[in-house]
């Protein structure tokens, strides 16, 4: 059996008397591409925090890339890639200038960066604006630089926290092709997403009601089982009886 | 690690210098700001327009006469021969002040020791009267000082101290380094950490392998290099435009900034992990801190004449202490020895804020 990228046995985190996420154990297989949906307030925030090493969970037991979330969580941060909501880089520097930098926090040599910078500019045909403040660049190519600076130190495993929250559709679908792209060449996506239309692009998906995780399996299979005709349906009648919500 | 902190704070400084305005504000403010207070706002008077009425007529009085419109500050507006026309003067507002000698005033002074010399001034601004018969009574004073006479029967005004020439510049000088400073580095380094946390890039550096406390170092600095660079255009500025000295140890003035400058840097720390939208943060910064440093650490009003609610609250307030100590050493000549106290005040405070802040920072974390 290959070694699971991402493994949880009873994963939890309380603050105060309130427990944010209440004992979630799930696994996540090489290479595939995992949606973690959630309604707001259901958890998904804080059990992702624990997984890129961001928290300390209250109890359980989680392997990230093949190091333990209480031990070692700065080996995690080192072998994973994260992006946030809505390609979040740094506006007022230029293409180069983000790689550069966050090659840089990353620890890549400055001389090994500055081919892969090259390089990554050619492949995603920015060179002609490597040096335009990413503030005039068109959202699809901020898109596009955002996704790979996250790979830019070759991780096996991605997060990627609503990358498309407030775009528009069509950037959506074009996104989710970067995001293909990247599986086929091997890397384990774990991706959380308001949008269920993206929740049918994914190999499985769970998705956590009050802190726990209340459905996990394909696409196909979740729509079997409910008897539904699409994921949002799905997610609807999952997430209604939910106790609290924002 | 050293490498991938150098690129960091190299990031910090193209974000200043890309935002054309912030560094507009950051390295034009402080000449802005001193020029306008040097010039616009000062207190002093640099033409007293004065009218002689002299009841006497003699040598001693054209003396003085001469003596006071050669000493560059006064002009005669007006020759005057009686009180009416000296009343009539003031009304026109073709004199700030009429200088009265009495009749025999020449001779009552070199026989008797002492003559009357009246300073009439426009108390419709008690301000620019006080200077005004200040200005005066010192050149009457040099007068009386170059003939060997003893001070004689005037109405004294006393002499400010440290500042002869009464030039509110001197006072404005250390109270405006505060502002700046605080401006610069407590506003500055708030604003620029919330505005990662809006924009959401906040997350990536938390998630790359860089420590909080080497996120929080990258960030503050850039700004304090700034802050002193501010120091130094501020000091020399004071010095090459408005001749304000600096009597004491340079070295101590720049050491003291330093540390004033950390000080402002903790409080913008502070502010920045208690808010999350830049907004807020520049509300605190600006109402929080500038106003109090502009109307409560004795920069504008004395401390000594606040009520006791307000003189309790200066004392908290950093820029009362560094106020205390760039007079102290510009002005004064002081040294550590007299100022220990203010600076271990601000020791204290900056370690405060700083372990606070650090904490709060890494608690986001738990």
């Amino acid at each position: 059996m290959p070694e699971q990228v991402i493994h949880t046995d009873k994963l939890t985190k309380r603050f105060g008397t309130f427990t944010a996420v209440d004992g979630i154990s799930f696994s996540v297989r090489p290479g595939e591409i995992f949606g973690f949906l959630g309604a707001n307030g259901a958890g998904k925030t804080t059990a992702m925090k624990m997984l890129t090493g961001l928290l300390i969970p209250s109890g359980g037991l989680a392997t990230v890339a093949g190091f333990d979330v209480y031990r070692e969580p700065e080996s995690i941060k080192r072998s994973i890639g994260y992006m946030s909501q809505r390609f979040s880089l740094y506006d007022d520097l230029t293409p180069r200038e983000n790689i550069r930098f966050f090659g840089g926090i990353y620890g890549l040599a400055s001389k090994e960066l500055r081919e892969k910078c090259d390089r990554m500019l050619e492949r995603l045909d920015l060179k002609g604006v490597a040096d335009t403040r990413l503030a005039a660049l068109p959202l699809g190519w901020k898109q596009k630089l955002a996704f790979s600076v996250a790979l830019l130190h070759e991780p096996k495993l991605v997060f990627l926290d609503e990358p498309t929250g407030g775009v528009d559709p069509v950037t959506r679908r074009r996104f989710w092709d970067l995001i293909y792209q990247a599986a086929s060449g091997g890397v384990t996506v774990f991706v959380t997403t308001h949008y269920m239309d993206e929740a049918e692009y994914c190999d499985r998906v769970s998705i956590m009601v009050d802190g726990r995780i209340a459905a996990l399996d394909s696409p196909e299979e979740l729509k079997r089982r409910y008897d539904a005709e699409t994921m949002n349906d799905v997610f609807i009648s999952l997430a209604r009886p939910a106790r609290r919500s924002e | 690690m050293m490498q991938r902190f150098i690129g960091f704070v190299r990031k910090e400084f193209s974000h200043i210098v890309r935002d054309r305005r912030t560094a507009a504000i950051l390295f034009g403010m402080p000449v802005l700001q001193l020029l306008l207070f040097g010039f616009a706002i000062k207190n002093e008077i640099s033409e007293i327009r004065v009218g002689i009425l002299d009841h006497s007529h003699d040598l001693v009085t054209q003396e003085l006469t001469d003596k006071l419109l050669s000493s560059g500050t006064f002009v005669a507006t007006a020759t005057l021969s009686n009180e009416r026309e000296a009343g009539e003067a003031f009304a026109s507002g073709r004199v700030n002040e009429v200088v009265v000698f009495e009749p025999a005033f020449g001779d009552r002074l070199l026989r008797d020791g002492h003559a009357g010399l009246q300073l009439l001034t426009d108390g419709s601004d008690p301000n620019v009267s006080r200077i005004v018969a200040g200005y005066t009574t010192s050149v009457v004073r040099e007068y009386l000082r170059e003939k060997g006479l003893a001070a004689s029967g005037i109405e004294a005004v006393p002499l400010m101290m440290f500042n002869p020439g009464l030039k509110s510049v001197y006072l404005f000088v250390p109270g405006l380094m505060a502002m700046i400073l605080m401006l610069v580095s407590a506003l500055m380094t708030s604003i620029s950490i919330t505005r990662e946390k809006e924009s959401g890039t906040m997350e990536l550096l938390l998630v790359s392998s860089l420590r909080p406390v080497q996120i929080i170092i990258g960030k503050v600095v850039p700004y304090l290099v700034l802050a002193f660079v501010n120091v130094i255009t501020v000091v020399a500025l004071a010095f090459f435009v408005f001749g304000v000295p600096c009597r004491g140890s340079i070295l101590l003035l720049f050491l003291e900034s330093l540390l004033f400058i950390l000080t402002a840097l903790s409080l913008g720390l502070l502010i920045s992990t208690i808010t999350s939208s830049q907004q807020v943060a520049m509300m605190i910064s600006l109402a929080g801190l500038l106003l109090p440093t502009v109307l409560l650490s004795g920069f504008i009003f004395p401390i000594a004449s606040m009520p006791w609610p307000l003189q309790a609250i200066s004392n908290l307030i950093p820029a009362r202490w560094y106020l205390v100590i760039v007079r102290g050493v510009m002005l004064k000549g002081a040294g550590i020895a007299v100022l220990w106290k203010e600076t271990l005040i601000l020791v204290v405070m900056t370690a405060l804020y700083l372990t606070f802040s650090v904490r709060k920072f890494s608690e986001r974390l738990q």
